[in-house]
């Protein structure tokens, strides 16, 4: 009986929804060149876009620095916290990266300019594993504290040189070029370091849990 | 953000290829395509589908559209394509493809720019903006048609307005840049006159379009008295 149903399942595979694979668009061919060398950092199903559009879940929070400030809490032995000015005495580091928006495009070789997550976290002590990035306006977006860490994130407050646009995340946002970029937070206000992995908002509505753009992660069942 | 309902996915997404049935113009730029599919599922108002062309070499390219149809429309989905000149996929759909034809897909994903029902609802959408928002108005004039709902669209002329044939009492357009002949309704950019106009209690509010459209109109809307986290916006990202 049970053999019967699986045969059954193959065969509507087969016969009902083709398989994909081999499958070739009549009359297409490629009509965007990217080079080369850079055509080797484009993850699969991206293409290169030189502007940078914007792209928010809802209307876009205006923070100034005089009341902005920037936490680590949850899971730590010590929180910490940094008003605007407290931020800027820390080392600041120049960033050029590839980044890849889930939407499909990549900007390749831009610069940001921020602090290291590395150095936020000395003193801190993490007592788990897992982090909560959590914004001004309320977006929240989920990472393993090991992505965060070794150079791998910074929160930024420039791009090319100027102050980070309003609408880009300004004053300040997450940049974890390794990731899709849902999981750089704009506006971030803080990480939650927690001993249990949560999905954050993008998470929660359909998007993947960790988002490699290498291996195309970007809804729940990729 | 509240939190939201996770949408059931009975078909994850996977790519599946899915058969032109037929082909409207819509305008001179925008065409939609009915593809009917072989793995179906409903979709919610206001999700889209992935598609993907791949070349003979082997060469691929993907994006995003909105679903125009309604999900009682079952075993098929509209896609409304707005061509984009230096684009890659729009530029194919519009110059290459032909009732009959096969075209990859994958969806219906993501459930946060999404309608379930809530109400009252405005819809603001800019140029082909329209396009998910297309998929409330009509998913709601085929169930609940007393549901206070009602589109803003801001369009650039007269033979920019796609479903122009589709447009009634619940909608409320204005020209951008040229009027048709005689025309006595708003005209110029989206302003508090136009959100006053289409006469919405603060509900919730859908609002997609250009980076501009959206950033003024979602201002417009927090002044007409609509909670922040009531308002779900959608910009176009460069898609092609």
């Amino acid at each position: 009986m049970l053999r019967l149903k699986r045969s059954c399942r193959v065969a509507r595979w087969r016969y009902g929804v083709r398989d994909v694979s081999g499958f070739v668009s009549r009359g297409f061919s490629r009509r965007r060149r990217t080079p080369g060398e850079l055509a080797d950092r484009l993850p699969p199903g991206q293409y290169a876009e030189p502007g940078f559009p914007v792209l928010t879940a809802g209307p876009t929070p205006r923070i100034d620095t005089d009341a902005w400030g920037f936490r680590i809490d949850g899971m730590v032995a010590q929180e910490k916290e940094w008003t605007w000015d407290e931020f800027h005495k820390l080392p600041f580091e120049t960033v050029p990266c590839d980044i890849h928006c889930v939407t499909k495009w990549s900007k390749l070789g831009t610069t940001f300019g921020g602090v290291s997550v590395d150095v936020l976290l000395e003193g801190v002590e993490p007592q788990g594993d897992f982090v909560m990035e959590y914004s001004y306006g309320g977006y929240t977006t989920n990472v393993p504290l090991a992505d965060l860490m070794d150079g791998k994130a910074w929160i930024v407050t420039e791009h090319e040189g100027e102050p980070l646009p309003r609408e880009h995340g300004g004053p300040a946002r997450m940049l974890v070029p390794h990731l899709y970029f849902w999981k750089s937070a704009k506006w971030v206000a803080g990480l939650r370091i927690m001993d249990h992995d949560e999905p954050g908002f993008w998470e929660q509505n359909g998007y993947h849990n960790y988002g490699d753009p290498w291996k195309e992660q970007r809804y729940w069942t990729d | 953000m509240d939190r939201l309902t996770p949408v059931e996915q009975r078909a994850p997404g996977k790519w599946q290829i899915g058969t032109v049935a037929s082909i409207k113009h819509e305008t001179p730029r925008v065409k939609s395509f009915t593809i009917e599919l072989p793995m179906w599922m409903p979709h919610l108002p206001g999700q889209h589908y992935d598609v993907r062309l791949t070349a003979p070499d082997g060469y691929r390219a993907q994006r995003s559209y909105s679903i125009a149809s309604s999900p009682l429309d079952e075993g098929r989905i509209e896609l409304t394509i707005d061509r984009l000149e230096d684009g890659e996929v729009s530029p194919y759909f519009h110059d290459v493809v032909i009732e009959g034809d096969q075209v990859e897909v994958r969806g219906p994903f993501t459930s946060y720019f999404v309608w379930r029902g809530e109400a009252p609802v405005l819809l603001l959408g800019g140029g082909s903006g329209v396009v998910p928002l297309m998929a409330m108005l009509r998913h709601r004039r085929r169930t609940m048609p007393e549901l206070p709902m009602r589109l803003v669209y801001s369009v650039r002329s007269a033979e920019d307005v796609i479903y122009a044939d589709e447009l009634g009492d619940d909608a409320v357009l204005t020209f951008t840049r040229e009027a048709p002949e005689g025309w006595s309704g708003h005209a110029g950019r989206v302003d508090a006159a136009l959100v006053a106009e289409a006469r919405v209690e603060p509900g919730i509010a859908f609002i997609c379009g250009s980076n501009g459209f959206v950033e003024t109109a979602s201002q417009l809307v927090l002044d007409a008295g609509f909670e922040p986290r009531m308002i779900r916006t959608e910009r176009f990202g460069p898609t092609g």
